[in-house]
């Protein structure tokens, strides 16, 4: 293992909550396209399993516009990624997001009708607030190529209304 | 005195032209990028189209609660003719915190 990622790694054992734990590795355009496109899917498959496992209206909706609007954005960052001729590089903050969505996803599924509602919209608030913060403080500033830096900057643009969007919810919920 | 009163018929002879030929309407242009209208602020005139630039990788709605929606796709351009005069707010319903405020006029 490159002492890059194990720097990532250590850090990432050290402040434990925190996925995105690189600050002081910033990670390279491969890498921060697959983290962006990580972190898409994994809010597309929440939906998913918001859709079909929830009765109510507002979450439904919402967990609706996650999809629609993760599914553009993470075309729009395979288109890219193809037109720059770059492949995507695994690393330790991908594996981290896709393990925590995991655990999350293990969660929710044993969850029905209210108590679904509250977790799934909870941790989309929790989040988007995560990858928002990432995006701002580590993502973006971090990204050489001029259209990658643009597409994330239109995705904290979007994520941003997506917390909003579940605060709101969560506020209707109770 | 007669030519005042000849002064006069000129002046209200160029007004009912004035009136009888519009000025040009006008196409304004309003780009949608990052999720931001920009302007945000549109003044126009009826019989002006609005071209509805979206540059997202995002279908975009501009709609007025109560009134129209115009449907703007992913990275496409979307016409809109101003028929009625009014003064109205607009959003994209899809993320709402994109807003504008559109005024239009009568020539």
């Amino acid at each position: 293992m490159p002492a890059r990622s194990l720097a990532a790694l250590a850090a990432l054992c050290l402040i434990g909550s925190s996925t995105f734990a690189m600050a002081q590795d910033k990670p390279t355009d491969p890498q921060i396209a697959h983290i962006a496109y990580t972190a898409g899917t994994i809010d597309i498959e929440a939906a998913k399993l918001a859709v079909q496992k929830s009765k109510t209206q507002a979450v439904v909706d919402f967990a609706n516009d996650m999809i629609r609007d993760h599914e553009a954005v993470n075309q729009q960052a395979l288109d890219l990624v193809k037109k720059l001729d770059v492949t995507p590089q695994d690393n330790a903050t991908s594996q981290s997001l896709s393990k925590a969505a995991a655990d999350e996803r293990a969660k929710l599924s044993t969850l029905d009708g209210a108590a679904f509602d509250k977790a799934y919209v909870d941790n989309e608030v929790a989040y988007h607030k995560q990858v928002n913060g990432a995006l701002e403080g580590l993502l973006i500033p971090s990204a050489q190529n001029a259209e990658l830096k643009s597409l994330l900057e239109t995705g904290l643009k979007l994520f941003q209304g997506h917390q909003a969007h579940a605060e709101h919810v969560v506020a209707e919920l109770k | 005195m007669r030519a005042v009163i000849h002064l006069g018929a000129a002046a209200v002879l160029a007004s009912v032209l004035a009136a009888a030929v519009p000025a040009r309407a006008e196409t304004i242009q309003v780009v949608i990028e990052k999720l931001v209208f920009s302007p945000a602020e549109i003044s126009a005139h009826v019989g002006d189209t609005i071209e509805w630039v979206n540059k997202d990788p995002l279908a975009h709605t501009a709609t007025v609660k109560g009134g129209w929606e115009v449907m703007i796709p992913a990275r496409k351009t979307v016409s809109q003719k101003l028929e009625t005069a009014e003064a109205v707010d607009f959003y994209c319903r899809f993320h709402p915190n994109m807003t504008g405020r559109l005024k239009v006029e009568a020539r």
